[in-house]
């Protein structure tokens, strides 16, 4: 029992003292009393929030490269045990739920607004009276496109780049599933080239992102406050749109470190940890497809 | 439980063995910490200093409200006071508490190293009081903080709401991301840290209620970041999230923050169930009866956490289906808490029980706690709920489960565990008056908010009928008091910490737990090779 523990069980590594964390506290700080002042000085004079803003997030950037370096240094010098891995896997895997969790937020408004509020508001149910003291004029359906107050806008199709799109995160997604193949079989230069390939079908999506959301300003009039299909439509994409951005830039830290001879196929959590994270925007994206785009 | 009482030895060689460095000490020892006692203690400072903030804002509360009309202040400072004392009692003084104590008792506890992650567990201690200063920050610009309730419905934070509400959103948002960090940790810890033969049915009451904690944090922050994303948007992005004018509904907003609101009160009360869950089997010397259904009843309440919100909003119009379902969901909780209190008693009866502070605490919190529990029972009857709806009745349920329950749970955690941080016996005597102190004032400040309530009083108004000007005049002194015995409290801790007689490691004699093995004080690095569990 004790032999089988005490392979289990090596010593833990308990990092020493760092300035890390503070400097993260800072920095939060700084974006969020930076981000609060900007919104609040929207169509005012004033500035500095977003001043504040950017200093916080270069700080918070250089905290991440510091913090990052110290952890990569750890690792390569063999201080991770098998438990240490463990514990970042199991971290890994916890934050993943949280951003479920917070996407589920906005997919419930969606699912909320269709199925109850913009019908109510139509005079659906024993809401007859709603429709007819507030707004008798109002249709409801989805996409709403003419809002109780009468704001009309389009509603973005699925065919053409969010088809596209999907395409485009899907493979991207295979890829780096070949990749991890890669990296399990030794294969260094495929899977430098499935990464490679990786990274840009991500940034290629984000780009025709920014693309579908000039055509739905400029030509389809549908803005982020064009009634709730709009806001719903803004802040699940655009949210999405964040999380690909992350998980882009984290594939492309992993992308860097695969070239100066990382990773091995026993040690690999980081690169691990950001195909888990690709692979849930992915999954995230198609249910927007399906609920946002298609139905 | 845990199998450590076998152990003869004062202490596991182990538990002693110093790392390669020593304690640091001023500034970098707090700034700069990896150790999860001194961020422990970092918490509970913290925790400690915003229930007086929030304690003092309750006083001006209660001054105000001491007589009928208008007194002291203008009704909008009056709504920024009910509102901020909410959100720092919940978010500054009883979370971070509770986390204080997973922090310095659960690697103590399963025989770890440390917390999981330590340099996250900085992190997420160090973001809650910049979070704070922005919030509290807000009350000094111009327009004033957050004047909205605690629970900031909309349109109240949103079309009704002041200038300023982007300070509150994300001073929310960071909080959130320190509350999500701090759960991973504890999650990660728990799972993957316990020590070798340790197996799930032997981890210490406590660790599981945190696990269970935990889970509910990372599954219901994000939630509330989702809910103040959409306020600041609505506020300042012109989105009709919570809007009918664009197919919005303000009724969406109650959903969402209750599907947040109501696991979040779990997470304020299951530790405190895992405090009290360790204190009464120590004092009554005898093993805690029914620990297998206290796991089980704690994973049931989580479970059940997820599906009663609706019982926050039985009046705003739905439909009577869900009006049934959530009634019933919500008595459904009373089965798993009545296990537990039925297992507390039941590991009193016939147990050789000593009354000393931290059972005196938890007999308190028990009987008290179950106060809190019948009125919840009351507000969860429907047709009995659209008469105690946004009454004093309701501010009545919820402190007695807030403040009787969660609060008097930490301080019994503290009277329990102080003498194992500091290494020594507090000053009993006036651990006993605080103790007679905050029990009496405790009920004269709550108890009589049943029968305003009961006679329509609402909350949230600085003014009332004349009728209830009594009971108010009583309920203002007695939260006087209760306010000013806290105060002793902290002299109590302060005075401990700074000496007293010395303790022996373990401190309570008939204590069962690995964190009564190391000595007393706990020195800075503990168990740097896990003890193997029997």
């Amino acid at each position: 029992m004790k032999s089988a523990a005490a392979t289990r069980y090596d010593k833990y590594y308990v990092p020493t003292q760092s300035h890390w964390p503070i400097v993260g506290a800072v920095a939060l700080f700084c974006i969020a009393s930076g981000a609060g002042l900007t919104v609040m000085q929207i169509g005012k004079q004033g500035t500095s929030g977003s001043y504040l803003l950017m200093t916080g997030f270069a700080v918070l950037f250089f905290m991440l490269f510091g913090w990052i370096k110290n952890v990569v240094h750890e690792s390569m010098s063999g201080l991770y045990s098998s438990q240490m891995d463990f514990s970042f896997r199991q971290s890994m895997w916890w934050f993943i739920f949280s951003e479920v969790m917070f996407f589920l937020v906005f997919f419930g408004v969606l699912f909320y607004a269709r199925m109850f509020s913009v019908p109510w508001l139509g005079g659906e149910g024993n809401n007859a009276m709603t429709n007819e003291l507030l707004w008798p004029e109002f249709q409801s359906v989805w996409p709403l496109t003419t809002t109780p107050s009468g704001e009309t806008t389009q509603a973005m199709g699925w065919f053409g780049l969010p088809l596209l799109n999907t395409f485009i995160l899907l493979t991207s997604s295979v890829t780096v599933h070949f990749a991890h193949h890669a990296l399990l079989a030794g294969k260094r230069t495929q899977l430098k080239a499935f990464m490679i390939i990786s990274v840009l079908l991500g940034f290629a999506f984000l780009y025709f992102q920014v693309t579908e959301y000039i055509h739905a300003y400029h030509e389809l009039g549908l803005t982020l406050a064009s009634g709730i299909y709009g806001n719903v439509f803004y802040l699940l994409t655009g949210f999405h749109g964040m999380h690909v951005t992350l998980g882009a830039i984290l594939l492309l830290i992993v992308t860097l470190r695969i070239f100066k001879g990382h990773f091995n196929k026993d040690n690999h959590f980081a690169f691990e940890a950001a195909t888990w994270y690709w692979h849930f925007v992915d999954i995230v994206w198609l249910c927007l497809f399906f609920f946002v785009y298609v139905l | 439980m845990t199998g450590a009482a076998d152990n003869t030895q004062d202490s596991y060689p182990q538990a002693t063995e110093q790392h390669e460095h020593h304690a640091p000490t001023g500034f970098k020892r707090w700034f700069f910490s990896t150790n999860h006692k001194d961020i422990g203690t970092l918490y509970l400072g913290f925790s400690l200093l915003m229930f007086l903030i929030g304690g003092a804002m309750a006083m001006l509360i209660r001054a105000e409200l001491f007589q009928p009309g208008l007194q002291l202040m203008e009704p909008h400072f009056y709504n920024q006071m009910v509102t901020v004392h909410g959100l720092i009692m919940v978010f500054g003084a009883v979370m971070p508490a509770f986390v204080g104590l997973a922090n310095w008792m659960i690697p103590l506890m399963i025989g770890a190293p440390d917390m999981a992650l330590p340099r996250m567990n900085n992190w997420s201690f160090w973001i809650l009081p910049f979070a704070f200063a922005m919030l509290l920050g807000s009350l000094f610009m111009e327009g004033g903080g957050p004047a909205f309730g605690w629970t900031f419905y909309a349109p109240l934070s949103t079309t009704y709401s002041n200038d300023n509400t982007a300070m509150f959103v994300f001073a929310v948002h960071i909080m959130g991301i320190s509350s999500i960090m701090g759960a991973i940790n504890v999650i990660v810890t728990i799972v993957n840290l316990r020590a070798p033969g340790m197996t799930w049915m032997k981890t210490p009451m406590f660790v599981w209620t945190w696990l269970i904690t935990a889970f509910l944090l990372i599954a219901v922050m994000p939630v509330l970041a989702g809910a103040v994303t959409m306020v600041l948007t609505d506020k300042y992005f012109g989105t009709d999230f919570f809007n009918a004018v664009g197919g919005g509904d303000p009724v969406m907003f109650q959903h969402i923050f209750w599907f947040f609101g109501h696991p979040e009160v779990y997470i304020m009360i299951l530790p405190a169930f895992g405090i009290i869950s360790t204190i009464v089997p120590t004092f009554s010397r005898k093993k805690l009866f029914g620990y297998h259904s206290m796991v089980y009843a704690t994973g049931s309440i989580a479970i059940l956490s997820f599906v009663v919100w609706m019982h926050h909003m039985f009046t705003t119009g739905m439909p009577l289906a869900a009006e049934l379902f959530f009634m019933y969901s919500t008595m459904l909780i009373s089965v798993p808490t009545g296990v537990k209190i039925f297992n507390w008693v039941a590991t009193m009866w016939r147990g050789a029980i000593s009354f000393e502070v931290p059972m005196l605490f938890a007999i308190a919190f028990i009987v008290l706690f179950t106060i809190g529990g019948f009125s919840g029972l009351m507000l969860a009857i429907t047709p009995a709920d659209f008469q105690y709806h946004d009454t004093y009745f309701v501010v009545a349920h919820f402190h007695y489960v807030l403040v009787t329950g969660a609060v008097f749970s930490i301080m019994a955690g503290v009277y329990y565990w102080l003498p194992k941080w500091s290494g020594h016996m507090f000053d009993i005597r006036l651990a006993k008056t605080h103790f007679w102190l905050s029990l009496i004032s405790v009920n004269i400040l709550f108890f009589p908010m049943h029968f305003v309530g009961l006679a329509g009083m609402p909350r949230r108004i600085p003014d009332y009928a004349l009728q209830f000007a009594d009971f108010n005049a009583i309920i203002s002194i007695g939260g006087f008091a209760f306010g000013l015995s806290q105060l002793l409290f902290v002299w109590v801790v302060l005075k401990c910490v700074r000496g007293g007689e010395k303790v022996p490691a373990n401190v309570w004699q008939a204590a069962e737990g690995l964190e009564w093995d190391v000595p007393s004080p706990a020195p800075h690095h503990t168990f740097a090779t896990p003890p193997v569990i029997k």
